[in-house]
């Protein structure tokens, strides 16, 4: 599905594989998570978070799970952003990834249900209120995971481990 | 002052809240007591509050007077103070305020902790938000981590390197050393973030892709082991053991092999193994395979591995899994033009994926459908297509009418195949399809002499369905009013012959002119349709009246084209037989300008004037050259408006005789700009009729005859005598007669050059 939004344009268009944000959202659009790996303004980020939530909410069973976006770059009149959200619908919640279109799909995929496993664990049967109560947690939890727009530990016993360590101090 | 509340006092408060407004007088009244908390510098509760404050920021409200308590926070001693001051900057703060710089010394006294975790903490930070600033500060020490044997550490300031060489590119060479021994580690953690930090930097610099580019022996080493190791319970994802390192090696591999032979060779071998080793039944091994197989394509490889590639790329269109369906369309879509054969195999497969309930896979098998059409499979493929063109959402509808367009003029099996196929579409998606679809296919039917009556009796059927869809009803009153004739007499072979009479067909036309569901355009075809058949079929006085109606119409279009054909009844019928004869097969020249001959000396040009036109120079072209007549036309543009095209047209008799019955007949189709045509006679300079001296000179010649003289002094005289001698009343007659002259000229002019505007 091709869908040019107008705040997705804010992104720049970077040379680099990585990911530009990770989201965590209901299905009302109340941000649970919003972790940026690139500079936006608060406006131009609430205005993602909206895009974002109204794109992927419309979406059901039968459609896959990666939208592209396609827009003109405002500057250039000739070249194209392109980008993609790969999201995946867990109960109630949203959970989004924004990459770049040369990005492997599948194996953010996989990423995204790396990183819900390890919730599940840390939180013992995670809900949505645990995210609510131990925001900052969840945050650490995704530093553990992610870094720099890239994934950086994929083992979930490893991040487990120190994930505990780091409750333990304090 | 009582100790402010607990954040999970305060986020349960405000999820009772009932209303927005509710909610945002409790946060008021919160972030006021903050304030004054923060006044009182009160180091015990400042973590609690700076947490509060953070979630009051997710919820969306303002938070920034807490920046600097977050620094505060980092610079503390306790671990959970650094932590929430730590979040509270990568939430709070970003490179565009100043107040981030003053971070950069706790953060450099943060990475020498004695404790790891502290160390991680800052360089998570630096790696999520670090300024260029703070990164060229801060390089160094982030340096120093990368070659620690602590593995947490090291994988993290992998990667905070990676995101130092984004912002500052130049640094690059400063972690070249330390890369040295990044693919020895056990560690996988170490390991994934060592190859993202080789990607990055290969990515971003060819001299380092040289560099680096011996490393693939061991990569490859690397990705085998992680293979055949079989079972690691800590990497294992469904079976199979670290997948995301898979995926990040295979990546890097192709970075590398990218344009290098040498590389590319060394990889096959391991590339052949992952695609056949690798278990399908889940997600994770089909992202492996993914990989595996971008990387083939992007790589030097061998043909017989490009084919196991594409291979796996039509297993993916069976699999159920719809997303895995979709990026295995949207990888074919970039290897059919170089591996068309191989893709051709799977052509079934992917004409299936037409009927699929996702749009964006409906929309790459469209795509993917057209690339493969060819000869030999067109008949089947424009059946499916077609089949889809019917049911598919709008929003395709025209790229695929154009698609279908293109394919069948390309493929055609057959005239009549191809005709019937464009009348599909039209009654199907007629509202969608472009412009220049209706002189295409006008063209199209008048070449295809044979299939005339076929045609029109096709079209003259689809009129009586449905006349809603304007190029369909376009086409369809034209070939009436040029096929009519073979309507009624019922000599089509092709199919059962229809029974029309000339009355039906002519309430056909009428019923479109009155028709709100015409369009303008329309209204202009069927009444020139109306008009040709007045050649063709023998009502003519029915004709003459419809004509005469319209004479009086308020479309300023249709007015004009009905009071010229009234002209053309009245004044001017002798010449209706030959202007509205059968047009002739048309050609299309390289210049768009499609010029034709037949019988006589009539002939039609069209021009198309497109911007293409208006913006090359024209070379001046001969049109006509037989039997003495010698017809050339010079293009150039007008001077003071480019916009305007000037056409002039030399007509050379090199004859003996005198040619008779000239006509000229300029036509112009609906889509080009108006063409003017000015006549500009060369002034002949003994003409009579124009230049009323000569009759003067006449008749001083005849008084001078009549005299006689015999020399030269004589004829002087005599010439002098006798032009005094000619009355005034005389000269006055031919300036009177000079204005009848002129018109008589003119009048003739028009009996033999007629000019009409539009077809």
């Amino acid at each position: 599905m091709y869908i040019s939004h107008s705040s997705l344009s804010l992104l720049p268009s970077a040379p680099a594989i990585q990911i530009r944000f990770i989201l965590i959202q209901n299905r009302a659009g109340k941000t649970r998570l919003a972790k940026w790996y690139m500079q936006f303004d608060d406006d131009e980020k609430q205005k993602l978070i909206e895009e974002v939530h109204a794109v992927v909410t419309v979406r059901d069973a039968k459609h896959t799970n990666f939208v592209e976006v396609r827009q003109k770059d405002l500057l250039d009149a000739m070249s194209f952003r392109n980008f993609k959200i790969i999201y995946r619908r867990y109960a109630g919640l949203y959970f989004c990834i924004c990459v770049d279109v040369t990005d492997n799909n599948l194996a953010y995929l996989e990423g995204i249900h790396n990183f819900v496993e390890v919730l599940n664990e840390y939180f013992h049967n995670v809900c949505e209120l645990d995210l609510v109560f131990n925001f900052y947690k969840v945050y650490t939890v995704v530093d553990e995971m992610f870094l720099a727009g890239e994934i950086r530990e994929t083992s979930q016993t490893k991040v487990l481990k120190q994930l505990l360590m780091l409750q333990s101090l304090e | 002052m009582p100790a402010p509340i607990r954040l999970r006092e305060l986020i349960r408060t405000i999820r009772t809240a009932r209303t927005q407004a509710e909610e945002r007088e409790m946060i008021q009244k919160e972030c006021a007591a903050i304030r004054s908390s923060f006044r009182e510098e009160d180091n015990t509760y400042r973590c609690r509050n700076v947490a509060k404050l953070l979630y009051m920021h997710m919820l969306g409200y303002p938070a920034h007077f807490g920046q600097l308590e977050c620094l505060k926070l980092i610079a503390s001693q306790k671990f959970t103070d650094k932590r929430i001051g730590y979040l509270g900057a990568m939430l709070l703060l970003d490179e565009r305020q100043d107040v981030h710089l003053l971070m950069t010394n706790c953060i450099k006294n943060d990475l020498n902790h004695s404790t790891q975790y502290v160390q991680g903490l800052a360089l998570c930070t630096l790696g999520c938000m670090g300024s260029s600033e703070m990164c060229r500060d801060l390089a160094g020490e982030v340096e120093k981590l990368l070659k620690t044997s602590n593995s947490y550490l090291r994988k993290k300031a992998a990667l905070c390197a990676v995101h130092v060489i984004r912002k500052v590119p130049e640094l690059m060479e400063m972690f070249l050393p330390a890369t040295k021994n990044l693919l020895s580690e056990k560690n996988h953690g170490v390991l994934h973030t060592s190859v993202v930090l080789l990607t990055e930097m290969c990515e971003r610099s060819p001299d380092m892709l040289l560099h680096f580019r011996k490393l693939v022996p061991q990569l490859v080493r690397i990705l085998k082991n992680l293979i055949m190791s079989g079972y690691s319970p800590e990497h294992d994802v469904s079976g199979i053991s670290d997948p995301f390192l898979q995926v990040r090696i295979l990546r890097l591999l192709r970075i590398l092999g990218r344009s290098d032979d040498d590389s590319s060779e060394a990889m096959n071998d391991i590339l052949a193994q992952v695609a056949t080793n690798t278990e399908t039944s889940k997600n994770v091994g089909n992202a492996i395979l993914y990989e595996t197989v971008l990387t083939i394509m992007d790589i030097k490889s061998e043909s017989g591995l490009r084919v196991l590639a594409i291979n796996i790329l039509g297993r993916f269109l069976l699999n159920n899994d719809k997303n895995i369906r979709y990026v295995a369309l949207t990888s074919l879509l970039k290897t059919v033009q170089t591996d068309h054969n191989a893709v051709q195999r799977h052509r079934s497969t992917i004409v299936d994926c037409l009927k699929d309930l996702d749009v964006s896979i409906k929309r790459r098998a469209m795509e993917l459908s057209f690339a493969l059409v060819n000869g030999n499979n067109i008949r089947g493929m424009m059946k499916e297509l077609l089949y889809f063109l019917d049911s598919c959402d709008p929003e395709f509808k025209a790229d695929c009418a154009s698609g279908v367009f293109l394919a069948a003029e390309k493929y055609a099996p057959s005239k009549r195949w191809h005709i019937d196929t464009i009348m599909r579409v039209l009654t199907t998606a007629g509202s969608y399809v472009r412009d220049d679809s209706v002189p295409n296919l006008i063209q199209l039917i008048t070449n295809s002499v044979e299939m005339h009556a076929y045609t029109v009796q096709r079209l003259y059927k689809a009129l009586l369905d449905d006349i809603s869809q304007q190029p369909l009803v376009q086409v369809s009153s034209w070939c009436i009013g040029e096929y009519g004739d073979l309507l009624v007499s019922g000599q089509c072979e092709e199919e059962e012959p229809i029974q029309v009479t000339e009355d039906e067909v002519l309430d056909v036309l009428e019923g479109l002119l009155v028709s709100n569901l015409s369009t303008p355009v329309t209204r202009g075809y069927s009444l020139t349709a109306i008009m040709k058949l007045s050649t063709r079929f023998s009502s003519i006085n029915r004709i003459k009246k419809v004509v005469s109606i319209y004479g009086s119409s308020i479309d300023v279009e249709l007015q004009q084209r009905a009071v010229e054909y009234n002209a053309l009844f009245k004044k001017y019928d002798h010449m209706r037989p030959a202007l509205l004869e059968r047009m002739p097969i048309m050609e299309k020249t390289a210049s768009n300008v499609h010029t034709m001959f037949f019988g006589g000396y009539v002939w039609y040009y069209f021009f198309t004037l497109n911007c293409a036109f208006l913006s090359l120079a024209i070379p001046p072209m001969t049109a006509y050259s037989k039997n003495g007549l010698k017809i050339e036309f010079t293009f150039e543009r007008a001077n003071p408006n480019p916009n305007i095209a000037v056409i002039t047209i030399h007509a050379t008799n090199t004859t003996e005789a005198d040619m008779t019955e000239f006509v000229f007949q300029a036509a112009v189709p609906k889509v080009s700009h108006d063409l003017s045509v000015t006549f500009v006679l060369e002034w002949p300079s003994q003409s009579p009729d124009l230049n009323p001296i000569e009759n003067l000179w006449r008749e001083l010649k005849v008084r001078v005859a009549q005299q006689q003289p015999q020399n030269i002094t004589a004829l002087e005289e005599i010439c002098m005598e006798e032009w005094a001698k000619i009355p005034a009343t005389v000269c006055e007659n031919f300036v009177k007669t000079y204005r009848k002259c002129l018109t008589s000229v003119i009048d003739n002019i028009y009996r033999n050059f007629w000019t009409i505007k539009r077809t």
